[in-house]
């Protein structure tokens, strides 16, 4: 018997200009065990992530640090089955987050806020669970050096990148950063997105809102992510707007550096 | 017009066709999101029974979408041949479907009867069968087209080259042209989707590709499955364009979402053509579909996601395309939810364009938030091998690193060609012999050294 294929290609060299799962060789026609395995555990991490839940506990220890009231809250949506299917339902609070919003309101006093930080899910908790304290804990401690005011930070269950318009007009905040699970890829199944939006209300849609995407470090770095969270939410309040129009901006600036 | 069904004591009633349509519809969940499926299983088998009774004829006089606000309604209702119809014109919804499975239909009977049917009767139609049917129907069908090669022969299957990069470097692309080419995958097309849609990198990446197809002689055609306006101006620009890609939907206001329109895609059809760069015929557009497109573009009119998907199909065949592929698990589980509806939408995509006479291929795919996975893919790869589609995506390791979605990679395809006997389009199967990369026994050659297709890894 000869040696089982088990082995690359001869055109494996390639492999240095792209992350493409070129040269994985065959035994046959089909792929050989090692390179299938590969594929079926990065899948595996993929799917595990977008049924992973959020680590309340740890997160509100990690959050803790800068005495911001922390709300837990959840959207319609159910469960993840049902989060799946509907989307329409991750983008709005269940009856009972909407009542805590409101009590919370109620009690303040210091409304309107200059920000309001929303921590959803989304697609991969793992992400929020592994990137999320690092990245709130710098842009905390920079926004308070700023003196702005900082609205409860919300931890959202089952949540939607349009959920933050309804937290954060209840809270009465001029502007919302929501930091969100997105969707695994697979080999990146813990990237965390940031979405920024001024005078957030419901109904708004994606043309309002700034995104920043892939944050973890083999990504878009957190202190980067930080600084540009900061340049964002600044010209969004000197320019008084958000969205298509900042982004162009934003872009012409990145550009002309 | 309502529509009405009683079983045991219950009526169900059915306000007009479009809701008939709706929950006559196999579940999925882009029906459910848009509140037009069925509530209850009875539901939807009372509508299917309500659906088999209507007479063909009625799609003629009812529309789903209104003549008078969308241009696709009256393309399919101006262009409808009434010669055609004419052999089926006494038919209901459920005898055509006894007819389409009967002994008396062959490839030649379905060619003469596609210019007499409309996306809708299709539509219905496959609402009342199960996956076999969807098989044994596509199986009948034969749609053949060619430019640099021929594609959908009987006992032929094709594969479209996907060599995508996060950043559309060239070394990364052609390292992926490479391994395909290795792995005898391109046949339909060398196509990449452009993590840009900038023109001059669209231009150097059709540049590219041309380079690597003329240096080894390969009767393959290329793509740079930029937006329309962008290959227009390529175009204008004297870039080498063989094919014009666009993504297209079922009703005027989805393609509006997509930058499009009738006026447009002939622009386009028209330009493509007058370069002339077919040398076995002249099939220039390749147009990409899916179901769930209307609802996300919020341009569905309360009609269902799979005849929306065939309205699509009606603005294909105009342009006599090369290729057309629905992405049919690429666009989430909100739209198609688990394996089971991706495999449905699969076979019904490809055996309603096969039925209006387009040269179908799948993209066998799915997104990691979707109930699926690589199993799902090997069934419903090898149900549409049975079906005998035209084409389908190679990508390396069925793994797409710009787009993010898992589809069906190079080895995949020499799975299919095994099993079901299928040899790639005869022109391009000739170019592999004589490569020397795959022999006449139609398996794969070992690969040396010195083979001289690894010098393109220096382009």
């Amino acid at each position: 018997m000869n040696q089982l294929p088990d082995q690359p290609d001869p055109w494996a060299f390639l492999q240095n200009h792209t992350s493409a799962r070129i040269a994985r060789g065959r035994t046959g026609h089909s792929l050989p065990t090692r390179a299938l395995l590969d594929f079926q555990l990065d899948h595996a991490r993929a799917r595990d992530a977008v049924y992973s839940e959020l680590e309340q506990d740890e997160l509100r220890n990690q959050l803790a640090v800068f005495h911001q009231p922390v709300l837990l809250l959840h959207s319609r949506a159910t469960d993840r089955q049902q989060y799946l299917q509907r989307p329409d339902l991750g983008r709005k609070l269940d009856e009972k987050s909407q009542t805590n919003l409101t009590g919370f309101e109620d009690l303040s006093g210091f409304a309107p806020f200059d920000l309001c930080i929303v921590i959803a899910d989304g697609l991969s908790a793992t992400a929020i669970n592994r990137h999320a304290p690092t990245v709130v804990a710098r842009l905390t401690e920079e926004v308070l050096k700023l003196g702005w005011t900082l609205a409860p930070l919300c931890l959202v269950e089952q949540g939607r990148v349009a959920i933050g318009d309804e937290i954060a007009h209840a809270l009465k905040a001029e502007t919302v950063v929501v930091l969100i699970g997105e969707r695994p890829g697979l080999t990146s199944p813990d990237s965390m997105g940031a979405y920024l939006t001024f005078q957030p209300q419901p109904g708004l849609t994606d043309e309002s809102r700034n995104c920043l995407s892939n944050i973890r470090p083999e990504g878009l770095p957190y202190e980067a992510a930080v600084q540009k969270l900061l340049y964002l939410l600044t010209e969004m309040k000197n320019r008084r707007l958000s969205g298509v129009q900042l982004k162009d901006e934003f872009d012409d600036n990145l550009l002309a550096n | 017009m309502a529509y009405r069904s009683t079983i045991r004591n219950r009526v169900y009633r059915f306000d007009d066709l479009k809701t008939l349509l709706a929950r006559a519809t196999p579940l999925r969940s882009g029906d459910q999101l848009a509140g037009v499926a069925a509530q209850t299983a009875e539901e939807r088998v009372a509508a299917q029974l309500a659906l088999a009774d209507l007479p063909l004829a009625t799609f003629l006089n009812e529309a789903v979408v209104p003549y008078e606000t969308d241009e696709i309604t009256r393309l399919i209702l101006d262009t409808h041949d009434a010669a055609a119809f004419a052999p089926i014109s006494h038919l209901t919804v459920g005898d055509f479907r006894n007819y389409l499975l009967s002994d008396e239909v062959d490839a030649q009977t379905l060619t003469a009867l596609q210019p007499g049917l409309t996306p809708e009767m299709v539509a219905a139609v496959s609402k009342l069968m199960r996956n076999q049917d969807l098989i044994t129907v596509s199986a009948r069908c034969e749609v053949i087209t060619r430019f640099r090669n021929t594609i959908g022969l009987k006992g032929r299957f094709s594969t479209r080259l996907q060599p995508n990069h996060p950043t559309d470097d060239f070394r990364g692309v052609a390292a992926s042209i490479i391994d395909g080419l290795f792995y005898g995958s391109g046949d339909a097309v060398i196509g990449i989707n452009p993590a840009t849609d900038h023109v001059r990198t669209v231009i150097r990446l059709v540049e590219m590709m041309d380079q690597i197809r003329q240096r080894f002689d390969i009767p393959t055609q290329t793509c740079v499955l930029s937006h329309i306006t962008t290959t227009l101006q390529a175009i204008e620009l004297g870039a080498p364009v063989d094919l014009t890609f666009q993504s297209i939907g079922g009703t005027e206001a989805v393609n509006t979402s997509f930058g499009v329109n009738m006026a447009l895609l002939r622009e386009g059809f028209e330009a493509t053509r007058a370069l002339k760069r077919g040398t076995v015929g002249q099939n220039v557009m390749y147009f990409e579909t899916g179901q769930g497109s209307a609802l996300s573009a919020n341009a569905h009119h309360g009609v269902d996601q799979q005849t929306c998907e065939v309205r699509a199909y009606a603005v294909a065949r105009l342009f006599e395309p090369l290729l057309v592929n629905t992405v049919v698990g690429f666009i989430g589980p909100e739209y198609l939810y688990n394996g089971k509806q991706i495999i449905r939408a699969g076979l019904e995509d490809h055996c309603c364009g096969k039925l209006l006479g387009l040269p179908m291929g799948v993209d066998i795919c799915y997104t990691n938030h979707a109930e699926a996975d690589q199993d799902d893919m090997d069934t419903l790869l090898t149900l549409l091998g049975t079906a005998g589609v035209n084409f389908i995506m190679g990508i390396p390791g069925a793994d797409d690193v710009m787009l993010h979605y898992q589809s069906t990679s190079f080895h995949d395809a020499l799975y299919l060609r095994d099993l079901c006997r299928l040899r790639p389009a005869p022109e391009f199967e000739a170019w592999l012999l004589r490569m020397e990369l795959m022999g006449a026994d139609g398996k794969l050659l070992p690969v040396k050294n010195t083979h001289r297709l690894l010098q393109a890894a220096g382009l």
